[in-house]
């Protein structure tokens, strides 16, 4: 008898060990967009690598044709992608047309709680429907739209001096969305250095989702809702309200006023470049790319500081960021899920932030001398407590097109009014969700 | 291969294979040549094009497989034809249609005919005037991008020094007004020698003696262009306005890198549209529609233009 279950012990022991070494054959994927933060990852995951034995890829793919390739291999049943950092409008899709996998199990299994990572990011990038204890994915990247500035003009005392004279106040970060554009006029078209320089440069970009992520850091600020009620659909006079076309209008302004020639198609890219080029006193961003602007040689360093997106009647950002979700699709599941369980740990997540990442997890963010860590750790904060995302719908991208089609029309092509171009989204909008049978 | 290889190969053959091949006829061995081809045209075009017209009467989304498929009917197309948008992207179809052909066709002759005239270097300035459309459209997009930039582009400078004004006072592809002659211009730059060539092709092809004819008569070079040179090419001009109007019906890659269809949808050709419906927000029925209504249009304006072009060759 003792000698069976020596037998057996010792069977299941090698079995044991050979499903580890199976499990260490394995090569992963990891799909996500090609920016500052992917590389840290690439770093990061060395670690896994060498714990785990698994072998780490990565398929990164720029900005603008990120959302297209990746849906579609999703719509494909694609195995490429075994592990997904996705945007956190595509949750909703991700969930309801099985391309992802539920992850509460998997979280109760191994004692990963959600309450251990900053709630707005949980209901953002994990939950569907939204807010329900439902998680398909685990927050990876915190994320929202901030702004930077030349601090080192803003400190020039020739320069305070002929802002002082011009609007009788004192040049600082601006605590509104109007004071913002009243420092964007100031700098506008301003010799400083022998160059003729800018104020701002936003995003008005149309073929992906750049003037919608731009105009929404003024739309949330003045209170813009997609929704009278949550979960109702009932956006007349919600999307459409006199504070919502007061923005639009706002940002039409910001956009004539205030930024740099030929300045029609701008994301990312394109605001980084103005900025670093020394064109512009102002820009938006993501918070993905400020340690890298800090660092930058030339306009970083005591050159440049950040700002929280300027409240007008409320205090409120663009949410960006995304979540990293096992593809369902996936014939490594359990080697994806290693991954997750590993990138979890509270002291991967603080390597992670160290390394450039923003981590979601509570012990990074409410850790000693986090909002020392970095002159931009403290902003992130408070961004990441007013943020408000896009639809997360599963017909999120018709949704986007539409928002980004009525937008550019007003904003840059000068088409009708804000009203109007609010109006006919209400339209866009209501014909989406008809077709999906919500309406 | 000799006829000795040949008989060897013959030879070869296994009798029964032989016999076979012996006993079909020229009919069914044409058929057996000419069956794989009708079946990849079947496959390819045939079945593609039967299948899209039914997705066009249904709510399907290539996005969304498990979902119910419902016949909706006309409802696409009914959308579709009263969509004011789609009548816009018709529109700014219709103007980069009209005036690059327009454009093309002139200085495309024009060229020719100056090509056409013996001088010195003539097939060195030939080499370089075809350049362009040798170029790849998304390569030729992304350098007038920066040609068309107001603070750096050379475009900008060039015509801010014949108007006096400043390169950054305008803005090509972002103007609402300027936009649509953008793209008009670049397409213009890279397809007008295509239609030099034809062009060329004609001319080299009236012979000689109808001039000489024509100059012993006392017929002026004026009179002997309109009356020998435009008829005798206008068969060539035609067909190329067919190539180009097809082509730039379907234009896609050259406007999406230089324009994006912006500034808001000023520049969004029908196909750049017809794209976003369908690979974007994955309304596959729908831009099936879209698409069968563009087909149809297309088939039907070059069919009549077919006519009118054998009818000019019949003159």
């Amino acid at each position: 008898m003792i000698k069976r279950a020596l037998l057996m012990a010792t069977a299941m022991s090698t079995a044991g060990f050979m499903g580890a070494n199976a499990a260490q054959a394995e090569d992963l994927t990891l799909c996500w967009a090609a920016w500052d933060p992917a590389n840290a990852l690439v770093e990061l995951s060395k670690e896994f690598e060498a714990e785990s034995g698994h072998t780490m890829n990565f398929e990164f793919v720029p900005w603008p044709n990120f959302a297209d390739r990746m849906l579609n291999e999703l719509n494909s049943g694609g195995k490429l992608c075994d592990l997904l950092i996705g945007d956190s409008q595509w949750i909703g899709g991700g969930a309801e047309n099985g391309h992802y996998v539920k992850l509460n199990d998997f979280f109760e299994a191994e004692n990963i709680s959600m309450d251990d990572f900053a709630p707005a990011t949980v209901y953002a990038y994990s939950t569907w429907p939204k807010g329900t204890p439902n998680y398909y994915a685990l927050p990876a990247m915190g994320d929202a739209n901030g702004w930077f500035y030349r601090k080192d003009w803003f400190e020039n005392e020739d320069i305070r001096a002929a802002y002082m004279e011009e609007t009788g106040q004192e040049l600082r970060e601006p605590e509104s969305q109007q004071e913002l554009m009243q420092i964007a006029k100031f700098f506008q078209e301003r010799e400083i250095d022998g160059q003729t320089r800018y104020g701002v440069s936003i995003f008005t970009e149309r073929g992906s989702e750049g003037i919608t992520m731009g105009a929404t850091g003024a739309l949330y600020a003045w209170g813009f809702k997609y929704e009278n009620e949550p979960g109702s659909y009932d956006m007349a006079g919600a999307v459409n309200s006199p504070e919502a076309v007061e923005a639009l209008e706002f940002y039409k302004e910001l956009y004539e006023c205030c930024t740099p020639p030929g300045y029609t198609d701008a994301y990312m890219e394109q605001s980084l470049d103005a900025f670093k080029s020394g064109q512009v006193a102002m820009a938006m961003n993501w918070f993905a790319f400020f340690p890298g602007l800090y660092a930058d040689p030339n306009t970083g360093g005591d050159k440049i500081d950040f700002f929280v997106n300027p409240p007008q009647n409320v205090a409120a950002s663009t949410l960006g960021g995304q979540g990293i979700s096992v593809v369902a699709y996936s014939d490594k599941q359990d080697a994806a899920l290693e991954y997750i369980k590993w990138f979890a740990q509270p002291d991967v997540q603080a390597k992670w932030w160290e390394l450039g990442g923003y981590s979601a997890h509570n012990s990074v963010l409410q850790g000693d001398g986090f909002e020392e860590s970095a002159p931009f750790a403290g902003d992130f904060l408070v961004a990441m407590d007013g943020v408000q995302d896009f639809w997360q719908e599963p017909a999120y991208a018709e949704l986007l097109l539409a928002m980004q089609k009525r937008l550019h029309d007003y904003i840059v092509a000068d088409q009708g009014t804000a009203q109007e171009a609010l109006d006919k989204l209400i339209e866009d909008w209501t014909e989406v969700f008809e077709d999906e049978g919500k309406l | 291969m000799t006829d000795t290889a040949i008989d060897k190969i013959a030879q070869r053959t296994p009798t029964r294979v032989a016999r076979k091949v012996r006993g079909l006829s020229d009919r069914a061995i044409a058929w057996l040549f000419v069956g794989p081809t009708i079946f990849l045209l079947l496959a390819i075009n045939i079945f593609p094009l039967i299948w899209t017209v039914y997705l066009s009467f249904t709510n399907f989304r290539a996005n969304r497989p498990n979902r119910e498929v419902e016949w909706v009917g006309l409802r696409n197309y009914e959308r579709i034809l009263t969509d004011s948008d789609i009548w816009l992207n018709m529109q700014a179809t219709a103007h980069f249609l009209f005036w690059t052909i327009v454009f093309q066709v002139l200085i495309g002759f024009a060229l020719a005919y100056l090509i056409n005239k013996k001088f010195r270097g003539n097939d060195l300035w030939t080499t370089i005037i075809v350049l362009p459309m040798m170029l790849s459209p998304a390569v030729v997009g992304n350098f007038w991008t920066f040609l068309y930039q107001p603070q750096i582009g050379l475009f900008n400078y060039i015509i801010a020094f014949f108007i006096g004004a400043d390169p950054s006072s305008f803005e090509m592809i972002g103007s609402v007004t300027l936009a649509p002659w953008s793209i008009v211009i670049v397409d213009t730059w890279m397809w007008t020698p295509f239609v030099m060539l034809i062009c060329l092709a004609g001319l080299r092809s009236i012979p000689d003696y109808i001039y000489e004819a024509a100059e012993i008569d006392r017929a002026s070079k004026w009179r002997q262009f309109w009356t020998i040179t435009v008829p005798m090419v206008l068969p060539f001009l035609m067909l190329a306005v067919l190539f180009r109007g097809i082509e730039n019906f379907k234009m896609f890659d050259l406007v999406v890198q230089l324009t994006g269809g912006g500034p808001g949808s000023i520049t969004e050709l029908a196909s750049i549209n017809l794209k976003r419906e369908a690979f974007e927000k994955w309304r596959t029925g729908y831009s099936s529609a879209y698409a069968i209504i563009l087909f149809v249009t297309v088939f039907g304006l070059a069919s009549i233009y077919v006519k009118a072009l054998n009818k000019v060759k019949e003159r």
